[in-house]
């Protein structure tokens, strides 16, 4: 006799189905026995298996013998076309980019929120990365403001206001993860449109949708409601759980947004986080204007004062506000009394490598490299790691095209993904040509 | 042999990036300050720092890189494989004096050879920008060489002031620095506080010293730079003192309270203007922004 009451620990990886699964939980059931244990009590050589799924790791040639993947060379080709797509447009023109964002994330509570096909659920997998991204975001923009929504029932409800700071974002999501009910698209785009109209008109409109369902309930004409935000100039993207729906399709298409799908968790990570960098920006959707910023010096230690965010006395650091002199605790902040926006310095320099992008480096072609004539670098500039692969042979690698400084791979993907500054261009005074 | 090695890498084992200042205008110029310090002297006391680094932890690593006027480069690695016939004898401290020497010297006469004619005179700014990001790309690939790794920092030993040029450069790599949790240490051996390097130290975390006496200059390397960080949570280090967090405006480089802030560039006004002399956007309306709820 096999217990159906614990239900089924061991459970594989690729069926969506609950039924199919209820079916094959009994069976291993059986064969606890058998078995090293289940889940926690797994051996190595059965996880490998269970969780790392290493048969993904090989391919087929054309002749039919399996091959490792080389995942290095994957991720730098991976990393490399995703340059190539942000830098397709005119590389030598600066693209003006929307750095003062206002942006909605909807996340889906409904039926489809609770499927297991991201472990454990889809809700909690949402959840994990949209609090990673919500950091990454206001790394990156530093003056923006996020704002959640949740759809539940068919109903829209807006989580937290728009605001800047991270943790009474994240401590609200993690509050509230219960799914239940039907997902509604337009009831979500008619809240976070009424909220986005009142922004300040310099302030670029952006919406995040993250959609597990599959369908929509909507009580009027979606259609209508697309077309409103359009005309607001609010920018609608989708990053999609489950599969492609046209409606989502026609929605991104139409408000100039971009509409992904994805395909596992990690997969969905990195969806999410091509949203944190600021996107192009059209230029009339946002109307250029001076914004007054404050920028206030630290307080001197040792000074009592009540804090204007806590409400409360405190003793020496904080900030004090230079048009009211209030005393508020961290920044960026909008000054609770007189309303001034305060930020540092450093606040804003986060956002110049978006004004002051460095172009791609090149890719080193291997007939160059290995021909005995040309006298090429064998190290990389940045990190002085070697390029010779074992047999000699220079292995792959880029370089500059300003300076014409050699850099490896992992270098390579630093270099433009973290640091922004080429070192070759900036180890040297006068450039030669 | 793993296990061993795993035993021996405990918290306090460091990999200190030094970045030296060789600027020949700051060592062989009027300066009063480095008046009491000549280059010779300066680089005995950063040897024996450097020596007492080494000789404090085993698996201890020091990577300098000179900051010169022109380029910047790698001078000296401690973990690259020693020409082992010099170093039998007395550890390795001969062979680290002897070849950072041979490899400065080649670096200077490099840099000087870079020099062109319409380079301006007088105490010109040192590439820093150059020699942080090549320090933060070494230490990335420590980061990669696997679990078992130093703990890295960065050691800028500045005396040239600061180049406005390179403040977008810097930042970045600040910014990047503190990503990563590497802290960025300053000893100051110019005349005049470097504002890059204070707010450098505070956003990462390390520690900002301008030594009022030149010439004990290790006793301050050694109180102060030397310890790991592990060490440091209980150590009573200078602490970082009037830091100035204001921006400067783009019309008239001073030093501002309050400013106008471009929607578009982000360049900052100390008046309102009708535009943006950055970005060439117009401004339609003075709004004032009287704030929107957080």
């Amino acid at each position: 006799m096999s217990n159906f009451g614990t239900g089924s620990r061991y459970e594989p990886k690729n069926t969506t189905n609950g039924e199919e699964r209820q079916l094959t939980g009994e069976g291993e059931e059986e064969d606890e026995e058998d078995e090293e244990g289940n889940g926690r009590g797994m051996a190595a050589w059965e996880r490998a298996y269970a969780d790392e799924r290493s048969w993904e790791n090989l391919q087929e040639d054309e002749s039919g013998i399996l091959h490792a993947i080389d995942n290095k060379v994957l991720h730098h080709a991976q990393y490399r076309r995703r340059i190539r797509s942000l830098f397709s447009s005119a590389t030598t023109s600066r693209i003006q980019k929307g750095l003062i964002r206002y942006l909605y994330i909807v996340i889906d509570l409904s039926r489809a929120a609770s499927e297991m096909d991201f472990r454990p659920s889809r809700m909690a997998v949402v959840a994990k990365h949209v609090e990673a991204f919500i950091r990454e975001f206001f790394d990156q923009n530093p003056l923006s403001h996020i704002g959640l929504v949740t759809i539940k029932d068919g109903v829209a409800q807006c989580l937290t206001d728009l605001g800047g700071s991270p943790d009474s974002h994240i401590k609200a999501l993690m509050g509230k993860l219960e799914c239940s009910g039907d997902s509604s698209l337009q009831n979500a785009l008619d809240l976070v449109h009424g909220y986005l109209n009142q922004i300040p008109s310099y302030g670029h409109r952006e919406v995040l949708i993250l959609y597990s369902a599959l369908s929509t309930c909507d009580p009027g004409d979606i259609m209508e409601t697309i077309q409103k935000c359009k005309k607001s100039k609010i920018r609608c993207s989708v990053v999609g759980l489950s599969a492609e729906i046209y409606i989502c399709k026609h929605l991104c298409q139409e408000t100039g947004g971009s509409y992904t799908v994805a395909l596992d968790e990690s997969h969905f990570k990195e969806l999410l986080l091509e949203h944190a960098p600021p996107p192009p920006a059209i230029a009339e959707f946002a109307i250029a204007n001076l914004i007054k910023m404050g920028f206030p010096q630290r307080a001197a230690e040792g000074v009592v004062s009540i804090c204007s965010c806590h409400k409360e006395a405190k003793v020496g650091g904080g900030y004090t506000c230079p048009r009211c002199k209030a005393r508020v605790c961290e920044l960026p902040i909008e000054c609770q009394i007189c309303g001034l926006t305060l930020v540092s310095s450093p606040h804003l320099a986060r956002s110049y490598h978006h004004l002051f992008p460095i172009t791609p480096f090149v890719e080193v072609s291997s007939s160059l490299v290995n021909n005995p004539h040309h006298r090429l670098p064998k190290t990389c500039f940045g990190c002085r790691q070697t390029f010779l692969a074992p047999g000699n042979k220079s292995s792959f690698h880029v370089a500059c095209s300003k300076c014409n400084q050699h850099f490896c791979l992992d270098c390579d993907i630093y270099i433009h993904e973290s640091l922004h500054n080429c070192p070759g261009c900036e180890s040297r005074r006068f450039q030669s040509k | 042999m793993a296990s061993i090695t795993s035993k021996l890498y405990s918290d306090d084992v460091s990999l200190l990036v030094v970045l030296l200042d060789t600027n020949p205008f700051l060592w062989s110029g009027e300066n009063t300050t480095t008046n009491s310090l000549s280059f010779p002297k300066f680089l005995t006391h950063v040897f024996s720092f450097l020596n007492s680094i080494l000789l404090l932890n085993q698996l201890n690593q020091v990577v300098v890189i000179a900051t010169g006027l022109n380029s910047c480069d790698y001078i000296y690695d401690s973990s690259s494989s020693p020409t082992t016939v010099e170093s039998l004898e007395n550890g390795r401290m001969p062979a680290l004096c002897s070849k950072l020497l041979q490899n400065l010297e080649e670096f200077l006469a490099r840099d000087q050879e870079l020099n062109k004619d319409e380079s301006p005179p007088g105490i010109a700014s040192s590439l820093l920008s150059g020699s942080l990001s090549l320090a933060l790309c070494y230490i990335q690939k420590v980061f990669r060489s696997g679990p078992l790794h130093p703990q890295p920092r960065i050691l800028c030993l500045q005396g040239s002031s600061d180049g406005p040029e390179q403040y977008v450069a810097i930042m970045n790599a600040i910014f990047s620095a503190q990503r990563s949790m590497v802290p960025i240490d300053a000893c100051v051996i110019g005349a005049q506080h470097s504002a890059f390097l204070q707010q450098a130290s505070y956003i990462t975390g390390g520690v900002y010293l301008k030594p009022p006496q030149l010439d004990g200059l290790f006793q301050y390397l050694s109180t102060v730079f030397s310890t790991d960080l592990q060490s440091r949570s209980f150590l009573q280090l200078p602490k970082p003192v009037g830091v100035d967090f204001r921006a400067s405006c783009f019309c008239h480089k001073k030093t501002i309270d309050m400013g106008y802030i471009c929607s578009v560039c982000l360049s900052i006004f100390c008046k309102h203007h009708k535009k943006c002399s950055t970005c060439g956007g117009h401004y339609l309306v003075s709004c004032k922004i009287s704030g929107f709820q957080v």
